[in-house]
């Protein structure tokens, strides 16, 4: 008893010392790793509080279907439900209103489901919801996980590959400014400290998932100084970790490999923008954005969303939308809850629906609507 | 005090105005000499024996060998052309990297060279030869069409996508600092002018191969400034184009619809910023099996140069294994920049006729053949 009281109270010092001087927090080398940055969100009543966020385009069809899925299996869930978009409305101040809220929601529960928000391209606009999102709960990691799905024939067999992505920095930094008119400056920073912690996660990762490679991707023949920083970075953290094997590739490079042998490649790790190119080679691979789920991990905060994001406006509304992406993303979302079960029956109604290939969503060459799709997941959770 | 206030903010508001004018009058001369006369035409002259002079660069590794097959078809064709060769060893003059002030003179007196593969030193302070070349001579227009060749099975059949990516600034400005140790800032680049003079190109590039849509790929939704700019600047210029069909796709888009299916992109040219261009365009090569199969030009003003895009291959060198396709394809681009279009067409489709056979390929098509052989078997086609 007294050594748990000792051991919370010295937890509480740390965490009052982390928070009193968060410029020597950033500095030292308390960088995250898998196993040990992941708080557990706190249960209430049996419980557990996820903020969930549809997002724009097909993400109120999605989420409903994952809603009804996780119903049904009875997951211990409490969605907390944020309506926030991106599309420009009438009143601005109000979109606003509600990032706030989902993100102060996030802060709570510290976990939370997200479909896509829209970005609007006219510099009158906001900037992008979801990286503000990410930069301000500092979900630093993405994680994008390709793989073939048993049954989906593509035109690449045996993809299998994971890619990891800064979240926060690099070209998403969203600093540009004109110099004189006609001349603009868009700035692209990479910090030794975030290319670390990247780099940690992206090995402890490997580690975890009892993977054996991770390709790092730049571009440090032109940007020598920023790409260079990264790469190098990359490689010494690498060096602690001998039994997992390192390479890297230049970013035109990877992407023509990965159109032509994509096989080659287990864990890659990035920079934002090329994550952001190389998720959707990667997804186009094995059959689209409907498929491929995804989450950002950070210290407190981990948010689960589709992995290739997609708004998907141009069939909002009309029950097309495949919902496979979000709900593997639930059930990722579940066996980082440590609710395997769940999670196992779920995503394995989910494989088990789509390699029998009755009902399948328009994207994968099928004619079922998302509601259809949905009723065949829950028949088949009934069966197994 | 009052007095001075009174003399000085006239002064004070005078620079201020006349500072956007300046620009003003400036991008309108811009746009003036643009809009009168085609960016990047072929200015070259013939020499005395009737031959329009070429600069060759043979390249490193396999180059030689690949340039020689080059010439050799050439002249079996009968084409009006004399090559003079050139070195572009690349030295270090006052920290800089620069290349021989004789070739320089070459290519700017022949407006046009071909160029074999070249290896770049490794090393710190060498700037790639590429981009030497490149700011050397101003190109800045890289165009890479990806046309996928018969006889050769690849994961995707009848893929003719044209790619046209800016080649001097954004990504690739180069400037860079060290903010503090451990902060790096790099700097991407986007003006009005350079993205003007780029999608004119596209858009009379697509007049005269016969495309109606132009699409520009760009990620304006988070870069609303740089990527906003070259959009915005891509509009303007379609309104001169009123018969060229114009319309925009988010960066993630375009590389999804790409690898899911290539074939709706076969009646565009694409146009793109630097870092986009070289990403997508390597990418495209992958559907279609590869940079030995695709040939690139390098776009200027004055000077244009039309390359290889493979790698030098020391492992094969001086073993005749090496497939020259690409270099071959590069420099039918170039006799169709000049304007010499019915020598391009006899020797491409001699080309493309020896790789449907399937008969007399080189080792990375799956084939035996040496590359003296196959280019023979192109020869005894013309």
């Amino acid at each position: 008893m007294l050594s748990q009281n000792s051991a919370r109270a010295a937890q509480r010092l740390a965490r009052a010392a982390a928070r009193q001087q968060p410029q020597f927090q950033n500095a030292s080398r308390s960088f995250a790793t898998v196993q040990s940055d992941i708080f557990k969100p706190t249960k209430f009543g049996s419980k557990y509080t996820v903020s969930l966020i549809p997002g724009d385009g097909i993400g109120a069809e999605v989420a409903e279907s994952v809603k009804t899925i996780f119903k049904a299996d009875n997951v211990p869930i409490d969605w907390e439900e944020i309506e926030v978009s991106g599309v420009e409305s009438g009143s601005p101040g109000s979109a606003e209103a509600m990032f706030r809220e989902s993100v102060a929601s996030l802060k709570r529960n510290k976990l939370g489901l997200k479909g896509i928000l829209h970005t609007p391209i006219a510099r009158s606009g906001h900037q992008s919801f979801n990286v503000a999102m990410r930069q301000e709960l500092d979900i630093y990691a993405s994680i994008c996980l390709i793989k073939n799905i048993p049954g989906y024939q593509t035109r690449h067999k045996d993809v299998d590959l994971c890619i990891i992505r800064e979240n926060t920095e690099g070209e998403y930094s969203g600093l540009e400014h004109q110099s004189v008119p006609g001349v603009v400056e868009s700035l692209k920073i990479i910090t030794r400290a975030k290319s670390e912690r990247i780099a940690k996660f992206a090995f402890s990762f490997a580690m975890a998932n009892n993977r054996k490679k991770v390709t790092c991707i730049h571009k440090a023949n032109i940007m020598k100084l920023a790409d260079g920083l990264f790469r190098n970075t990359c490689k010494e953290v690498g060096a602690e970790y001998p039994s997992i094997e390192y390479a890297d590739m230049i970013v035109d490079n990877a992407s023509m490999q990965c159109v032509s042998r994509p096989q080659q490649f287990d864990v890659m790790v990035m920079p934002n923008l090329y994550g952001g190119i190389l998720s959707n080679i990667g997804a186009a691979l094995v059959g689209g954005p409907g498929i491929v789920p995804g989450c950002n991990m950070g210290r407190d905060v981990a948010v689960f969303e589709p992995g290739c994001r997609h708004v998907g406006l141009d069939i909002k509304g009309k029950d097309q939308a495949n919902p496979t992406a979000l709900i593997l993303s639930g059930s990722m979302l579940l066996r980082h809850l440590g609710l395997d079960d769940h999670a196992n029956r779920i995503s394995k109604a989910v494989y088990d629906v789509i390699s029998e290939s009755k009902t399948r969503t328009r994207d994968m060459g099928g004619d079922a609507t998302t509601h259809q799709f949905t009723r065949s997941i829950l028949d088949k959770m009934e069966t197994l | 005090m009052l007095a001075i206030r009174a003399v000085s903010a006239p002064v004070r508001r005078q620079c201020v105005r006349s500072a956007p004018r300046a620009a003003a009058i400036l991008s309108l001369q811009n746009k003036r000499s643009y809009s009168s006369n085609k960016v990047a035409t072929f200015h070259g002259k013939k020499d005395a024996s009737g031959n329009f002079p070429v600069s060759l660069i043979e390249g490193d590794g396999i180059g030689p060998e690949i340039s020689q097959a080059v010439k050799d078809i050439f002249a079996a064709a009968k084409t009006p052309i004399s090559w003079e060769p050139v070195d572009v060893t690349p030295t270090l003059k006052d920290g800089k990297t620069v290349i021989l002030p004789e070739t320089i003179e070459s290519i700017q007196r022949n407006k046009v060279a071909l160029k074999g593969p070249l290896a770049t030193p490794v090393g710190k302070g060498h700037v790639s030869l590429n981009l030497t070349l490149r700011r050397t001579f101003n190109l800045f227009a890289n165009l890479r069409p990806c046309r996928s060749v018969a006889g050769y099975k690849t994961p995707w059949d009848d893929v003719d996508i044209v790619l046209i990516r800016e080649n001097t600034e954004g990504e690739y400005s180069g400037i860079e600092h060290v903010v503090v140790d451990g902060v790096v800032q790099s700097i991407k680049l986007i003006t009005r002018e350079a993205s003007e003079r780029v999608l004119r190109f596209a858009f009379q590039q697509a007049e005269e191969i016969g495309r109606k849509k132009v699409r520009v790929v760009h990620k304006a939704t988070i870069m609303k400034m740089s990527d906003g700019l070259f959009l915005n600047v891509a509009r303007e210029v379609a309104k001169d184009f009123p018969h060229i069909e114009f319309d925009a796709e988010l960066l993630d888009n375009t590389c999804l619809k790409m690898v899911t299916d290539p074939l709706p992109y076969n009646d565009k040219v694409l146009v793109m910023p630097n870092l986009y261009g070289d990403i997508l365009s390597d990418m495209c090569a992958g559907l279609i099996g590869g940079l030995g199969l695709t040939p690139s030009g390098n776009i200027g003003d004055e000077c244009s140069i039309f390359e290889a895009v493979h790698g030098s291959a020391p492992d094969i060198a001086g073993q005749g294994k090496a497939n020259p396709t690409a270099l071959l394809l590069s420099s039918i681009m170039m006799l169709r920049h000049m304007g010499l279009n019915q020598y391009a067409d006899r020797i491409e489709k001699a080309t493309f006729d020896t790789l449907a056979e399937g008969k007399v390929l080189t080792g990375d098509l799956g084939g035996s053949s040496k590359t003296h052989e196959y280019a023979g078997a192109i020869i005894s086609k013309l």
